[in-house]
């Protein structure tokens, strides 16, 4: 699925938070948004989803959905917002139970889902007794669940240690790069955007602007390669030197606010 | 320089200082306790210093208890009173359940509710039986309808801020997954309320309690409530004390009800 932003101006009462905002994500895409705190990355995430509606300014999205789609724009949460009263299972098929859908169609998506996130053990489980991962993971399968067209993640990853998000890295790649699925994916580390995206949007501090579209252009499977790392290093120091006056500066507002 | 001999000279062992704010509870230490209490209050009667016209001994209280209920009447006045905390209970929960809710979710709802709930709730229920007795006669309704005002208020606000703290992400999600309005409110904003609600259900079952014998007490010839005021009248101090030990059960018993709901609905916590 194609997206189309082009949110001229956002603001909450007074406080103008994004201004021209505007890019496109081809069919298949993976694109990356970093920027300083506070510089209006969620609430463009809302935005794009629906969430949110803008003081001035559209969201499209074209192209054909496959059959099983049922929520095209579907969202990846920072701290997973999973209901604590259901099981696993239950959190995975709580998307599904208003569709129309046979229960032997919703139980092979909800099984499916859990196996291809590694938690078909834990389908009985409560969140509370999983690990910040493993919750992860469970998000990750109710948006699988959808088969969503174009997913939205919100630091998925920043809740958890360096360890689990490598893994679930990993995990992207097989799940849901290559298998057609569009991203825009929030993040404030760039490491992480320089693994899995293939354009990097660089946000300015608030109101956050547009300041550069940076594209990768290394094969994804090849960036964890000793090859890739000069290229990447150039990449890493070409956002950073992007961001760094802006982090100071919305750093220091945030601590005069 | 090794390590090992750096703290040679003056070899100091760390002290503990972790130590206490960590009760426990022994179960056997609280039943010796109230074994105590009772031996002394019998002993004190025995021993003269308490005259029995003020205080009946501990064992006077369990034959009439006995008593009591061989007779039928415990039962009977018992009955009524549940009848009535039922009655009434369930009438202010619905109430409470329903305005609680519509405030947390509805912008009107939330306006005109908030001031009357302020306005209304600090008055003490129980005075206004006299105008409820006006209006709808001494009979049952008055004595329901106190109860169920008594109710309904704490239940309300419970139900409120219980929905209204509900974590605003657990919404975003089930609205970003395209989820209706109606199953929001069932199946997160209610849930998510419930840890309140059974925690609001604690204070409105105690004033249940403590409404339905103050208007027995204001106008009834049964119930314990009025069971216990003829009982002072007459200077019958072992039945008085014995209706005294029904309500204390009877509070301890709804207490074990909603201690083991919340054990059974909130496991997930
Ligand atoms: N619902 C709201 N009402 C008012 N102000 C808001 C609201 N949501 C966000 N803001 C403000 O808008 C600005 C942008 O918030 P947003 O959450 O989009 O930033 P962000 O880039 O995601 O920040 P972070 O990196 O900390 O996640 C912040 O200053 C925030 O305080
Ligand atoms: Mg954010």
């Amino acid at each position: 699925m194609k997206l189309a932003v082009d949110v001229r101006r956002h603001a909450y009462d007074d406080l103008l938070v994004l201004s021209d905002v505007s890019f496109t994500v081809a069919d298949g895409e993976v694109v990356c948004i970093v920027g300083p705190s506070g510089c209006g990355k969620s609430t463009l995430l809302g935005i794009v989803g629906g969430l949110v509606r803008p003081t001035d300014g559209t969201v499209a999205t074209e192209g054909a959905l496959r059959p099983g789609t049922l929520n095209p724009v579907t969202f990846v949460f920072q701290d997973f917002a999973l209901l604590p009263w259901r099981s696993v299972r239950d959190n995975v098929g709580f998307p599904l139970e208003h569709h129309r859908l046979s229960s032997a169609d919703r139980e092979a998506r909800v099984s499916d889902a859990l196996a291809r996130t590694g938690l078909a053990d834990f389908a009985g489980a409560l969140p509370k007794q999983l690990s910040g991962g493993m919750r992860q993971r469970v998000g990750i399968a109710r948006a699988l669940a959808v088969e969503p067209a174009l997913l939205l993640l919100d630091e998925p990853l920043s809740a958890l240690d360096a360890q689990t998000r490598e893994l679930l890295m990993d995990d992207f790649g097989r799940l849901w790069m290559g298998a057609g699925i569009t991203a825009l994916y929030v993040t404030h580390n760039l490491d992480e955007a320089l693994r899995l995206a293939d354009r990097i949007v660089v946000l300015s501090r608030r109101p956050g602007r547009i300041k550069d579209i940076v594209s990768v252009g290394i094969d994804r499977p090849d960036r964890t390669a000793v090859a890739a790392a000069p290229r990447l290093a150039v990449l890493r120091e070409r956002l950073w030197s992007l961001i760094r006056d802006e982090a100071a500066s919305a750093d220091r507002e945030m601590a005069r606010a | 320089m090794p390590e090992g001999q750096a703290l040679q000279p003056e070899r100091r062992p760390v002290a503990f200082r972790g130590g206490g704010f960590l009760p426990r509870t022994s179960r056997a230490v609280g039943a010796i306790g109230f074994a105590v209490v009772l031996l002394a209050w019998q002993g004190a009667l025995a021993a003269g210093w308490i005259s029995p016209v003020f205080l009946p001994s501990p064992v006077e209280v369990a034959l009439a208890l006995r008593d009591l209920a061989a007779s039928g009447e415990l039962w009977r006045h018992l009955s009524i009173s549940l009848y009535r905390i039922v009655l009434g209970w369930s009438f202010g929960t619905a109430a409470g359940l329903g305005v609680g809710s519509a405030m947390a979710l509805f912008s009107l709802a939330r306006s005109l509710g908030m001031p009357m709930i302020s306005a209304l709730f600090p008055i003490p229920k129980i005075a206004l039986l006299p105008l409820l007795i006006l209006w709808l006669g001494i009979g049952e309704t008055s004595k329901v309808a106190t109860i169920g005002l008594g109710v309904f208020f704490p239940t309300a606000i419970a139900t409120y801020s219980g929905i209204d703290n509900v974590s605003r992400t657990l919404i975003r999600m089930a609205q970003s997954f395209g989820i209706p309005f109606g199953a929001i409110v069932c199946k997160v904003a209610l849930p998510g309320a419930l840890p309140s609600i059974l925690s609001g259900m604690r204070i409105s079952a105690s004033i249940a309690l403590l409404l339905v014998v103050s208007a027995e007490m204001i106008g009834a010839e049964s119930g314990i409530g009025a069971f216990v005021l003829s009982a002072g009248n007459l200077m019958q101090t072992d039945q008085l004390v014995a209706g005294v030990a029904v309500l204390s059960v009877l509070g301890l018993l709804v207490g074990a009800a909603l201690s083991a709901a919340e054990k059974a609905l909130l496991s997930w916590r």
